[in-house]
């Protein structure tokens, strides 16, 4: 479904990708770990097309298509979902509004008939009690008054209205408590099916004990340092990133 | 020697020409009045730049071009230019003038209450004159005097809603003016009185439009009388046609704790003037000037605020919020004078500015003016772009980038129009702005 090939991307002039290759397949859960710097955000927002942020080598097929020559838009209507780390606050506009447009435009875009206010709410509800969460999620204006915690619920109730074929999930994980950690675990887990793939970017394992992926990549300065299953977690939570180096070292060697 | 003729001279050969047109006629008072204006307004000439408050604002223009009066032909635009600025289903008190006389046909005055009276000016000339008479004529400090003097000499009619000693008004008195006319340019001069006496409330709406594409020039005076106590919401639309000349000057005198709440929506005209002058002549007066002006193509908007604080214990809060396009050019001038009597004063002013292009302006000019100690006045202003995160944002969840740029521009006037507390208004103004957006945003609103 994805295939990131040779990845080399710049933000305000600097390089910050500098070839990254991945393949995800329908169906498959792939981890992007790594330390602060490493480039996670920048592949996330390569990914999305945020402006900005330009392909210099390589390429990224989603389905085929090439993403560099399409619009954020048209990406999310292709089917691609960025959970953003930081969810972005929208005074004055309504956050029930905002999501049924949004499903709307989709709906269009796939042949799909629009829903009204009653369906959508009805539909948003479902999904609401799908994922153990709360209502207060579409009642206010874009993430306007959420706490940081219900800023990551709202993006995986997003992703579960929006229905992407691909997630994209920027460290959903950081900054929740235990409690919370398990409500967005718990909706990743009710989202994950055989057509969708899920990229998740973290900087902890500790996600991961909940949403176990099939693989993992180690990403630092840019580059896929280490690949592997799902123990590769582990072996980082034991280990720390400090374990990169000695690996660097031995590669080097 | 001969001089160059002034800008101003066309329009006292063309006073002597209407004067003996012009309601009123009759009355001594008037003609001394009008007669008196029209000097005033030819000595002294259509405000220039080198006058503070009209520093932004160049009438060369308007001045260029001589406005006729306007004919009363009818050519049945009116009608259909009309519907869109009707408030709907809601009830309402309409008086409707085109051209800048009152088409009794248009209109519709429901039962008032004991006391209340709406009509036109030109009625009341000739009905109970006396009793406008010790309206006008008065000392006129306002920024823009000549052209009020130049609206005092011509004005042939507008509205008068008239408030008894506690009337209450339940629903809002619709004031549309439209101009329809073909075949040279043509001025108007409206001029509105609302006098409310103590104790009595109401809400007014005026609703300024055009219908074609001709140049026209709307020069209208609103005074506003306050009594003690007395609540008056004053509301305006300002969409005149695209060629318009839209000068409008509004004097509210505010007496000992009474409230008076403005909202001014401006979006269209050539060039425009708002001009509010709000006197707190008593104690504890609560006033609120509100607004938005949204601009684009070449259009050029000024607002200009005038709240002078003269008695203890005053409250004034100001907001205008602008959008600003294409190369259009923007002007905010808000000023704040707090006299010596007034202590206790509370008095705060924001301007904030949407620039969509790199070719948009706007000046704003906050100004306080503080001769007491015991005060409490601040302003701010500010210009801005888009949130280019929350339009990354949206289109990440398939948006469009036009669609994503209108919700956000909504968005940054939608809670000045939520706070215009007549809902008939509110949704007539939603529907303005909806309007002028770019895209019309699906799935936005109460929906």
């Amino acid at each position: 479904m994805l295939e990131i090939k040779n990845l080399h991307a710049r933000v305000d002039g600097q390089q910050i990708l500098q070839g990254i290759d991945i393949s995800i397949k329908a169906g498959e859960v792939h981890a992007i770990m790594g330390p602060n710097g490493s480039g996670k955000s920048t592949l996330a927002f390569v990914l999305a097309g945020r402006e900005g942020y330009e392909i210099t080598q390589g390429e990224v097929l989603f389905e085929g298509r090439n993403l560099a020559e399409m619009k954020p838009e048209e990406r999310a209507r292709e089917g691609i979902f960025l959970a953003f780390q930081y969810p972005v606050e929208i005074p004055g506009v309504s956050g029930m509004n905002f999501l049924k447009s949004a499903l709307n435009v989709t709906r269009k875009y796939r042949g799909l008939s629009e829903l009204d206010a009653i369906e959508f709410l009805k539909l948003a509800r479902e999904k609401l009690k799908l994922l153990g969460m709360d209502e207060k999620l579409i009642q206010r204006a874009v993430n306007v008054g959420f706490s940081g915690g219900e800023k990551k619920r709202s993006e995986v109730f997003q992703m579960a209205v929006l229905e992407p074929k691909l997630a994209v999930l920027d460290e959903t994980d950081s900054g929740l408590d235990i409690d919370a950690l398990k409500i967005v675990a718990n909706g990743i887990n009710t989202l994950r099916n055989p057509d969708r793939a899920m990229l998740i970017i973290t900087h902890y394992q500790r996600l991961l004990n909940y949403v176990i992926p099939d693989k993992v990549h180690v990403l630092a300065e840019g580059r896929i340092v280490r690949s592997g299953g799902k123990e590769l977690a582990l072996e980082l939570e034991d280990k720390g990133y400090a374990m990169l180096d000695s690996a660097d070292a031995n590669a080097a060697a | 020697m001969t001089t160059e003729q002034t800008p101003g001279a066309p329009y006292l050969a063309q006073f002597a020409q209407v004067k003996a047109k012009l309601p009123g006629r009759r009355l001594s008072w008037l003609k001394d009045l009008r007669q008196g204006a029209i000097e005033r307004f030819v000595s002294l000439g259509f405000p220039t730049l080198k006058i503070e408050e009209w520093k932004y604002t160049s009438l060369s223009p308007l001045t260029k071009t001589v406005f006729g009066p306007a004919s009363q032909e009818a050519n049945g635009r009116a009608e259909e230019g009309l519907r869109r600025f009707l408030l709907g289903e809601q009830p309402c008190h309409r008086l409707v003038f085109v051209n800048g006389r009152h088409r009794p046909d248009l209109s519709h005055v429901g039962s008032l209450p004991a006391g209340v009276t709406i009509t036109s000016l030109a009625a009341m000339l000739e009905a109970e004159p006396e009793l406008l008479e010790p309206h006008f004529g008065g000392e006129d400090q306002s920024d823009g005097q000549a052209l009020v003097a130049l609206n005092t000499a011509f004005m042939a009619d507008g509205a008068v809603v008239k408030l008894a000693q506690g009337a209450a008004l339940e629903a809002p008195v619709h004031l549309i003016f439209l101009a329809t006319t073909q075949g040279g340019p043509a001025a108007h001069h409206p001029r509105n009185l609302i006098l409310a006496e103590p104790g009595s409330s109401a809400a007014i709406f005026e609703s300024y439009g055009g219908v074609g594409t001709e140049s026209y020039w709307t020069n209208v005076v609103t005074q506003v009388k306050a009594g003690r106590n007395a609540a008056i919401r004053h509301y305006k639309l300002q969409c005149e046609g695209a060629e318009a000349f839209h000068i409008a000057i509004t004097q509210a005198d505010l007496e000992s704790g009474s409230s008076y709440t403005s909202f001014v929506m401006s979006m269209g005209g050539r060039l425009s003037r708002n001009e509010i002058a709000a006197r707190l002549n008593g104690t504890g007066v609560d006033c609120r000037l509100n607004g938005v002006y949204l601009a684009r193509d070449r259009q050029h908007m000024d607002t200009s605020t005038r709240i002078e604080h003269a008695k203890p214990g005053g409250l004034s809060r100001e907001v205008y919020k602008g959008v600003i396009d294409g190369e259009a050019h923007a002007v905010f001038h808000g000023k704040i004078v707090v006299c010596p009597d007034a202590q206790k004063t509370d008095a705060h002013q924001l301007n904030e500015n949407l620039l969509l292009s790199e070719r948009a302006r706007i000046d704003t000019k906050p100004e306080l003016e503080i001769h007491a100690d015991d005060v409490k006045c601040s302003h701010g202003a500010n210009a801005g772009e888009l949130d280019s995160e929350a339009l990354f944002y949206l289109r990440t969840r398939g948006l469009e980038e036009e669609r994503a740029r209108s919700l956000l521009i909504e968005a940054f006037v939608a809670e000045m129009i939520d706070g215009v507390e007549t809902e008939a208004v509110r949704s007539n103004l939603r529907k303005f702005v909806s309007s002028w957006l770019p895209t019309v945003a699906n799935g936005k609103g109460a929906a």
